[in-house]
This record gives C-alpha cells, structure tokens and sequence, in this order.
C-alpha cells in the first residue's frame, strides 16, 4: 500500500523521531511511505480555540495536501481525530463535506493502521523493558481506540506491560488549554504522571506524541526517571533489538 | 475580566495547588467508582439502558410544550395546583406569595438545586422566614454559609472532624469523629423543625406525565418528611424534568442511582400525587408546583446543544471529570458545577461573563462517556467556545490564530519559523513569551532536535 504520512506539526519540529519511527515500521511492513512537504499543521489549536473560520482554511489546505493520497497514517490520535472526526463537522454545509468524508475514511492513526487495515500484530520485534500505557483522550474516545496498541505491545517479544487505574485518565495538555489554564493542566499531569511512575516502568507509552510531550515535560521537571516513548518509537526500537 | 473569570482563576489556583485537598476528594470518589462500577456490571448491558435512559428523555424535551400539557392537566386532576414561573424573579415571587399566604412561620426544605438556582433561602430570609434544609450535606453547608461545593455532593469537600467542629459551635453538641453520630445529631435537631414548620419546600427529579405526578429520589427520608408533615408542599422544578411515562421511571431511576451515587437504587423513591384526599389521614392540604423556564427554552431552541436539556442532575459528569478533581467544586462560582454546569451555564446566566468554563477544558470526553442520558458534553463545550469568538471579541486570539495561520499556509515559511525556533530555543526560554514562558513554568521541553522531521526526510525517504 502507498502510505501518505501525516506528521503533526509539532512532531515534525520538537520530536522528530516519532516520525522516523513511523516510516521504520511501515518500511519493515513492506509499506510504500510518502511524505507531503507542503502539509503543516491541520488546525486543531484554532478549532479548540473557538475559530472555526480559521480553523476551517487549514481543513482545507490538509483536504487539497492529500486528495491523491491512497491511505494517510499519523503517529498522533488527535491529530488524525481532527481529520477523521472533526474535519467532516467543521466542513458540514460547505463544498469540502464530501471531500472530508471522504479523507475521513482513508485515514488512519499509526497503532490502528497496524492493527485494523493492515491486520498485523505481531511486526517481529523484541524488547526486554517494562512499560505502562497511557490512553490519549482523542485515541481513546474519539476514535476508540483502546485494544489496537495494546496488542501490539502484548506482541513485542519480552515487553511487560503494567496496567493502572489511571491509564485513561487525561493528562492535561489539551492543546493551548495547557498554556490558558497552567495550573489546572500542571495538577492534572502530576496526578497522572506520578500514577505512571509508580509503576516502575521503564517507559510510558502513548500513541500521542502532544500528550507525551506534556508528560514527559512533567517527569523532565521533577526528575523522574520513567521516559515518555511513543508506540511507533518503541516498535522502532524493538527492530533494532532482533 | 468579568467577575465570574477572575474568582474562577483565583479559586482554580488555590485548589490545585492544594495537594491535600485535591487528594482527599480523589480518595472521596474512590468508593464511588467501585461502588458505580459494581453496580453497572449488573446492568445486562449499560449502554443499552443509557440508550434507552436517553431515548426517554429525547422524546419528552423534544415534544416539550405537548408533554408538560399533559402532566399539568393531570397533575391539577389529581388536586395540585401548578405555577408557571418564566425566570428566577418570578419563581421567588410565586413562592413569598404561596408562603405568605399559608401564614408560615418556620419552612423546611429538601434538597433542590433549582432552588439554588433562583437564590429561594435568601429571598425567604429577606422576607423574614426562617428556613432549614433538610438534606444532612445542604444543613451542614446551610450552617456553613456556603454554597453546595458538587450537586449531588453538598459537603464532600469536609472531613469529619470539621463536621464536629460546625455542630459544636452551632447546635452545642459534643464532639465526635462517628458519622453514624454525626447523622444522629443533625437527625435529632431536625425530626422538631419537620413538625413545626408550615411549608415544605421539595424539588424533583421528574415529572411523570402520564399520571401527573413528581417523583423523587433521595437516600435519608428528609423529602418524605418534607413533602408529608407540613400543611402545604411546595415543589419548584425546571420545566425540561418531565418524562412521557411512569414506565420510563424503571430504568431512568436506576440510572439516575448508580450513575450518580454508585448505589443499584437510592433508598427513597417516592411518587407525589396531589394534597391530602377527603377522608385521607395523611399528607399536606395544598400542594404546588412551581414550573420554571429561566432559560430552558433559549436552550430549546438551540438545535445543537438541546439535549443538555436531558440531564437528570445524577452528578457522574462531575465524579469523573479531571478539572473537577483538581479546583473543586466553588472554583466554578455557579449553581451547577463540573462538565453540565460549564455547557449550560453560558446559556442560563450569557455567554459573556461564562464563556471562560468551556475554556477551562482538556476536552478529554470523560464527562461525555459517563453521562447516563448520552449529553454529548464536552462537544458542547467546543460549540459554546465557537459561539463566544462570535459574540466576545477577544483580540488576542484572533491575532494569536490569524498570525499561525499565516505562518501554517506557506510550508517554506513554517519549515523557516520552526527552524528560527529551534536555533533560538536557548535564547528564547529565558524571555516572558506568551505561552511559552507559561508552559516553561512547570514543565521542560524535549531536547531541540538539531533538524525537523521534513529535513530528515530528503535523507531517508530512498533508504
């Protein structure tokens, strides 16, 4: 399959090896992966900001950067839940609704991509760590995605998965909320990020690079030990180790 | 900053900065979420019942004018007398007039949130009645001063020992740290004022149409005291509270229980049909409801948001919600706290002086999934963040967004920006910029990659 990838904007600049990860895996599952140069970011901050207007322009211009894309994959739940989910409201009643659907059907977050369309679970890697999951809030009740990446972590020869109560709670990032609202979004964190460092896990995983970057700016700050690693990251990872 | 925002900032900074606080409502719901889970795993299949939870309520807000006829001509047949108040004014008046007439002396009250809402205590104390509240969690916040901190909750946010405190100093009595105490002391002080009082003040939790009765629901007995023992009976409710049938009853009561309070049932609930019968030894002589609109028909009519009109007050939007947790309930300045509170609030008291709730928001969906009747909250919180760029000007967002967008249309341009970024980001974390500064604040960014993703991508893309 020729995968179109959609690298958020801010992967594409602070965590640009969520990226290479991505293309890593894909590559070893034989995928045909393009990157777009003219995509930048789909405009989430200015739909969650209320301007819609705005808002609306960078739908557009994400619709146009992959109208010929035969399948589109992005290493971010809500970044591809803008595009699946929201891009089709925010474009009811225009030109562009079909067209939203349309890119709607065709796209595909990375851990669901894996399991869902290309039906592949076990990608042959190996990695012996100890990890704890943690539910980006768009992956896990916008797109509902819940059992897609644990299966992929289940597979990853000599991984330990620990579960906790807190893995679906919200980080607290929510985009610009984070820098509106800092002191509710920082007690939000420290309630999630200590409940994941309580685990005693090597890394916490996410399929959500924002939400990664909230966290691990946290454990950053408090010096902690855990690390944030993305799914694709840890995928990626687990290839080298074999 | 309207005022509303500014306590808002002021009381969300204090509490989650609290740690003790914040933790000791975190352990506060620990009981409920084993108690909420173990219950739900009894339903044959929950989100069939919230379906059929939320079905009910649809097809009652969405022929509104036609059912509330309905049960007001029942309601009358079997003796009550209804009032049509349209805003909190009105509602206050209706009641003065009703109490004045039955020559009260002493009001005792159950719990209603609707009565909070339209400021009743005070109106009663102003016009000289004394008036007590019945529910354990509303007579300790009543003695307190203070507004009820959650909805369903009133005192959640107290410890024991601060319970004692208040009784000592108000009632006299010895101090203890047994809540079965405790409930006896406020049990004790109360069973006198339920035979004195002339006027019972209840609320609802549903108005059944196809008998013409309210229903509620509570867990101490206070509201059967309050409904049976005084002369008259007084019942404010919203206008949206009423349901098609007493069948829907059967599994909007249960919901309403183990969604709110993690219980399988509440341990009272109680039909009210009409004053005391000729020949009847018990009951009140009157019985009036008062109907409130107050901004339940502005909602109506807003096609996209009309289903917050669903909400039954269970309180699980509240239970669940993260910001919740952590500013508690009195940060929120409105009569409804948590995720309901922030969509409808805006509605019932303008956009303007309230848009701020929707705002203080990760948008995270907890609230959407836990809502029994299917309120597609947080949604709501989008919508009503839209609807404030429309009519709130606010200048700073408009020129934050407008110049993003004008960086995110030309890719060379962003590509360059970021790049600027990354070069400068040793410079640029020492200077107050917006957003930056504050993210800073209490959290590091990763290491600055030396090249983007899109700059890698020429060296990788034919390996």
């Amino acid at each position: 399959m020729r995968v179109s990838l959609f690298i958020p904007c801010f992967v594409d600049q602070l965590t640009p090896q969520v990226g290479l990860a991505t293309v890593k895996v894909l590559k070893k599952l034989g995928q045909e992966v393009e990157f777009i140069p003219t995509q930048t970011c789909c405009g989430q901050p200015s739909y969650n900001s209320g301007q819609w207007e705005i808002a609306k322009e960078g739908a557009i211009r994400t619709l146009e950067v992959f109208r010929d894309a035969e399948v589109v994959v992005g290493p971010s739940g809500s970044c591809v839940a803008m595009i699946k989910k929201f891009y089709p409201e925010l474009l009811h009643g225009t030109k562009y609704e079909q067209e939203a659907k349309n890119l709607s059907q065709r796209t595909f977050e990375f851990s669901d991509f894996l399991v869902t369309k290309l039906k592949t679970i076990d990608i042959g890697a190996s990695l012996n760590k100890k990890v704890t999951y943690h539910d980006g809030c768009h992956a896990l009740r916008e797109l509902r995605l819940k059992e897609e990446p644990r299966k992929l972590l289940r597979a990853v020869k000599g991984l330990e998965l620990i579960e906790t109560e807190e893995s679906e709670s919200c980080c607290g990032f929510g985009g610009l909320f984070s820098v509106k609202f800092p002191m509710i979004s920082t007690a939000m964190v420290q309630v999630k990020a200590s409940a994941l460092s309580r685990t005693g896990a090597d890394y916490i995983v996410s399929s959500d690079p924002s939400c990664l970057l909230q966290i691990g700016g946290w454990l950053s700050r408090e010096g902690k030990v855990i690390r944030p690693l993305h799914i694709a990251e840890l995928l990626a990872m687990g290839i080298d180790h074999v | 900053m309207s005022d509303s925002k500014s306590i808002f900032i002021k009381e969300s900074t204090l509490t989650s900065a609290d740690g003790d606080q914040r933790q000791f409502i975190r352990t506060a719901l620990g009981g409920y979420y084993k108690n909420r889970d173990l219950y739900k795993a009894k339903y044959r299949d929950w989100e069939l019942a919230r379906d059929a939870a939320s079905l009910a309520k649809w097809s009652a807000v969405n022929n509104l004018a036609e059912v509330l006829e309905k049960f007001v001509a029942k309601f009358e047949s079997n003796g009550g007398k209804v009032h049509w108040a349209r805003d909190a004014a009105e509602a206050r008046q209706i009641i003065l007039d009703l109490v004045a007439k039955a020559n009260a002396k002493a009001v005792i009250k159950s719990k209603c949130m609707t009565t909070e809402e339209i400021h009743l205590n005070d109106a009663l104390e102003k016009a000289g009645y004394g008036v007590v509240e019945s529910d354990l969690g509303e007579f300790i916040q009543q003695l307190r001063g203070e507004a009820p901190y959650h909805f369903v909750f009133p005192c959640m946010h107290l410890k024991r020992e601060a319970i004692s405190e208040l009784f000592t100093k108000h009632l006299g009595t010895a101090p203890t740290d047994s809540p079965e105490e405790l409930t006896m002391i406020a049990r004790r002080h109360l069973r006198k004022l339920y035979i004195t009082a002339d006027v019972g003040i209840t609320g609802a939790n549903f108005l059944v149409a196809d008998t013409g009765q309210i229903s509620i629901t509570e867990n101490e007995g206070n509201a059967r005291l309050t409904a049976a023992m005084p002369r008259v009976h007084i019942a404010l409710s919203g206008i949206e509270k009423v349901i098609n049938s007493i069948d829907d009853l059967s599994v909007l009561l249960p919901m309403l229980a183990t969604a709110g309070a993690g219980q399988p049932m509440t341990c009272y609930n109680t039909l009210y049909a009409g004053p005391k019968k000729p020949g009847e030894r018990d009951g009140p002589e009157e019985f009036h409801l008062v109907l409130l609109d107050n901004a339940r028909t502005q909602l109506l009519a807003d096609p996209e948001q009309r289903d917050a009109l669903h909400c039954i007050r269970c309180g699980a939007c509240l239970n669940v919600c993260p910001i919740f947790k952590n500013i508690g309930g009195h940060a929120y300045g409105t009569t409804y706290q948590g995720p309901i509170g922030s969509v409808i609030t805006p509605h019932l008291r303008g956009l303007k002086d309230w848009n701020h709730l929707s705002g203080a928001s990760s948008l995270c969906g907890a609230c959407t999934e836990a809502c029994p009747v299917r309120i597609d909250l947080h949604h709501h919180l989008l919508q009503n963040r839209r609807n404030a760029a429309k009519v709130v000007p606010n200048l700073f967002d408009r020129v934050f967004h407008g110049g993003f967008n004008f960086v995110i249309k030309r890719p060379a341009l962003f590509s360059f920006g970021g790049k600027v970024f990354r070069k400068t980001f040793g410079l640029l974390k020492h200077l107050p910029i917006p957003y930056l500064g504050t993210w800073l604040k209490s959290r590091d960014l990763p290491a600055i990659p030396a090249k983007s993703f899109r700059e890698q991508w020429k060296d990788i893309k034919n390996v």
